[in-house]
């Protein structure tokens, strides 16, 4: 088991170390820059400013500091915000971003494992038809327009939660955890029934069922575990998604989160930043598809045992 | 099963329970709230950049700093007179180029330290520096070798015109006079900075360092700052050591970064804001319909247009130009896609900026367009290039591009393509000439129809038309500056701009409008052209 960690750890850093390099030079391929204005930026000044973000020297030189500066853990100043650097922008941003990104896992496990489980227990019948008809809804659905619909219906309409903010007040972080966590919930409910509905089939229920254990014990303990199998490594991926995927909530409802610096620096040409976002989220999901293989792998016995050889 | 279905209701049971336990009562709103303690809730647009005078360029970064710094005056938001700011009052030699400010002793730091000429002249230094690469130096530039210094052809900063009389007395000596001096003075780039401050957090002409955060910043405004947190607000408080501090009624503003404008439109609904930076285009008739007391549309200093790239043929030929000019209906154009709320434009300069009067040269008028395009040899617009029309992403600027790309195909025959680049890709296609017409919109620096003529000069940073003409340059350089009454320099400038429009380079389509949404209980805030407000004179008063 250690073995496989150790082993999988190995091959992230050529992986990050690639997204790095890639997104360094592309950012400096795209068109306009840092600088750019909408008022011309006399020469004398875009000198000035180019020498103070070290983009006066040689592109090469300039990928070699980078690297070198992050290998120190420093991903140097922001371009857009002086006297702000980007690893303290990130810090800022992501105990946010995370606590929504939870929330919304939780709701999405909730509502997506009660519909799915819920479906799988009588496939084929209205029982199982209406949740998954919802969750086809709610895949379909973008969180650009659900998350204005709910504001519209709580927020403005009932007046029963706030419309934006995060922490300001009470309340105002449950429509955005439901709106960001909607589409997974549907997700999860089609990855849960077709878990549910393979184990179901299996003979090992069969033999629970005629030792006499009532249905709700032969779902709750030994259907689940194998059902929600699919489910458990959907989350790594699910999670890191939500992570770097949070900016259109972020923007509807006012969030300072991650998501939203992510997304801004691309516009702004912010290069430390967008650099600083990329390689901390791609880091990200390398370690949660780590993780969520090693959870599989635990709960999974025909994995467990191939460690184990 | 049926284990399942009873987890199930609890669970829904809980969570309803959970968001009814969540909601409460009915709350006061911040907006209640804000006018109980005066509290001014105020939607920002986007995060500021930074809070440092010198380096930022941006309008919700002046919104913020004008609260917590003051240059040497400031303006009458009724009528945009300049009022005494730092200094108490100054003398105007009888050309024009001298002037002399005595500063008030009673002006402070908000750590407590005076503000002193001295001050001035080391922010003013510091701000032409050429290694801080200002954005804004050039607002300096009309004071004698200023551009000289920030170009970095002397280092004597004792070259440039302005010196230190006295402790509390400072002189600035102009190139020639320039009537709207005293506005720049009033403008971010001029204020000064807290010297030790600035010096304490390392070189002042680094960019990176950290004067300007919470809990750094010295500012000599009517508010301190107490608290930043990025992409969510901005708090300053009213100061207690500002010389007028007794006039202010505000004690606290809240600026928040409202970049998304239908997330801004909701949050005043929802009473979170009592004033935002602007209104979605598509609910400006709703309100004007449903709660016009709430909607304010005012005049803006700005204009909107197209450029016209006259080095590329057949762009190249006047009559094309003014062809294309003339086959714009401006009056449906603003009816239809820009809801009414605009004047159309047929100059640059919007009209009524300070009593100037921008020319009328041409109207829309199909038949002598059409008939333009014929003498250019392009009868009925046969054997006219296709051709295309670059803006920026974005809805509204399609909408005004498909309109007229539809009036230009109507009207002369002409095939045109509509071509939409993301911002930072559309200005590298604009510096480096790459379009055939492209969307481009100005808002003046200051109330003077040179903020927006001197973009035309030969050769000019932000003129990237290819227009040239000598008579032009010599009005726009030489003659108006050196013109000593107002009435001279707009005669002056009305030849310059006749013989812009003649030219055609660009082509106007409508004049801005300011449009907010705001509280009744927020007053003192008159609308005037520059969008500009004084928080001396904003007060919020709950009604009856």
């Amino acid at each position: 088991m250690w073995r496989f960690i150790g082993l999988r750890t190995l091959q992230a850093i050529p992986v990050i170390l690639v997204v790095i390099t890639v997104t360094f030079f592309l950012v400096r391929a795209a068109p306009g820059g840092p600088f750019s204005s909408e008022k011309a930026v006399s020469p004398q000044v875009k000198a000035a400013l180019e020498a103070q973000y070290n983009l006066d020297q040689p592109v090469l030189q300039q990928y070699f500091t980078y690297l070198s500066d992050l290998a120190r853990g420093d991903m140097g100043p922001s371009f857009r915000y002086p006297g702000r650097d980007v690893s303290e922008l990130i810090l800022q941003g992501l105990p946010i971003t995370a606590e929504l990104g939870l929330y919304a896992l939780l709701v999405a496990l909730v509502i997506g494992t009660l519909a799915g489980v819920f479906a799988a227990l009588k496939p084929n019948t209205l029982q199982d038809y209406i949740p998954m008809s919802l969750s086809m809804v709610g895949i379909c659905m973008p969180s650009f327009l659900l998350g204005p619909l709910l504001v519209l219906i709580f927020g403005i309409g009932l007046g029963w939660l706030p419309v934006s903010g995060w922490g300001n007040a009470a309340g105002d972080k449950i429509l955005p955890s439901l709106t960001l966590g909607a589409g997974y919930a549907a997700y999860i409910a089609r990855l849960s029934r077709s878990g549910m509905l393979e184990v179901l089939s299996q003979d090992y229920l069969r033999t629970a069922r005629a030792k006499g254990l009532p249905e709700h014990v032969v779902i709750a303990k030994h259907a689940l575990r194998g059902g929600l199998l699919p489910v458990i490594s959907f989350l790594g991926p699910a999670f890191a998604g939500l992570l770097s995927g949070s900016f259109v909530v972020e923007t509807i409802f006012q969030i300072p989160g991650l998501g939203r610096f992510y997304v801004q620096a691309a516009f702004n040409r912010d290069y430390t930043m967008i650099l600083g976002t990329t390689v901390f989220l791609a880091s990200l999901i390398v370690v949660f598809n780590l993780l969520s293989d090693v959870v599989a792998a635990w709960l999974n016995p025909r994995l467990r045992y191939q460690f184990r050889k | 099963m049926i284990f399942k279905c009873k987890s199930l209701k609890k669970l829904v049971l809980l969570f309803s329970l959970g968001l009814l336990a969540a909601c409460g009562g009915a709350q006061e709103s911040r907006v209640e709230q804000g006018n109980r303690d005066g509290v001014l809730h105020f939607g920002n647009g986007s995060e500021p950049q930074g809070l440092d005078p010198h380096i930022v360029t941006g309008v919700p970064e002046h919104h913020i700093i004008q609260a917590l710094f003051e240059g040497l005056v400031v303006k009458n938001p009724h009528n945009l007179e300049v009022e005494a700011g730092v200094a108490e009052s100054w003398e105007i030699s009888d050309d024009g180029k001298i002037y002399t400010f005595q500063l008030r002793t009673d002006a402070r730091w908000s750590n407590g330290d005076p503000v002193t000429a001295e001050d001035f002249r080391w922010s003013w230094q510091r701000a032409l520096t050429p290694a801080l690469g200002s954005l804004y130096n050039y607002m300096y530039f009309p004071i004698v070798n200023a551009e000289a210094f920030a170009n970095g052809e002397t280092t004597d900063f004792d070259q440039v015109g302005v010196r230190v009389l006295g402790e509390h007395t400072l002189q600035v000596e102009l190139r020639d006079p320039t009537p709207y001096i005293l506005q720049l003075f009033d403008h971010y780039s001029t204020f000064p900075v807290h010297r030790a401050t600035v010096e304490s957090f390392g070189d002042p002409s680094n960019r990176l360092t950290r004067w300007a955060r919470e809990g750094n910043l010295v500012g000599n405004g009517a508010f301190q700052l107490t608290e930043w947190v990025v992409n969510s607000h901005i708090r300053v408080e009213k100061s207690p050591v500002y010389w007028d501090a007794e006039k202010i009624q505000l004690n606290a503003i809240v600026f928040y970064p409202t970049e998304n404008l239908v997330t801004e439109e909701r949050m005043f609904r929802d009473g979170q804001l009592h004033f935002t930076g602007d209104v979605p285009l598509d609910k400006v008739p709703v309100y004007l319909r449903d709660e016009p007391h709430l909607i304010e549309i005012n005049p803006y200093l700005g204009t909107y247009y197209y450029m016209v790239n006259t080095t590329r043929p057949p762009f190249d030929d006047v009559r094309v130009r003014r062809a294309l000019a003339m086959a714009v209906d401006r009056d449906l154009l603003v009816s239809t896609v820009l809801e009414g709320i605009v004047d159309p434009a047929y100059a640059i300069v919007p009209p009524g900026t300070l009593g100037y009067e921008p020319p009328r040269l041409f109207n829309y008028d199909p038949d002598a367009a059409r008939a333009l395009l014929a003498e250019a040899g392009y009868p009925g617009g046969e054997g006219f290039p296709a051709f295309n029309i670059l803006y920026n992403t974005q809805e509204s600027h399609r909408k005004i591009a498909e309109a007229v790309q539809q009036m230009w195909n109507k009207t002369l025959n002409v095939g045109v393509n509509l071509v939409n680049q993301e911002w930072q890709v559309y200005l590298d296609s604009q510096q480096n000439m790459n379009y055939d017409v492209s969307r481009r919109g100005w808002i003046g620096d200051y109330v003077d129809p040179n903020s927006f003529l001197d973009m035309f000069i030969t050769g000019g940073g932000n003129n990237k038309t290819g227009f040239a003409n000598a008579r032009y340059d010599q009005i726009v350089l030489r003659d108006a500056p050196a013109a000593l009454d107002r009435e001279e320099r707009y005669r002056l400038f009305h030849e310059a701009e006749t013989i812009l429009i003649d030219q055609m380079p660009i082509i106007p389509f409508y004049t801005y409008k300011s449009k907010h949404l705001r509280h009744p209980s927020l007053r003192g805030m008159p609308a005037n052209i520059m969008d500009y407000f004084n928080y001396k004179y904003v007060y919020l008063q709950a009604e009856e």
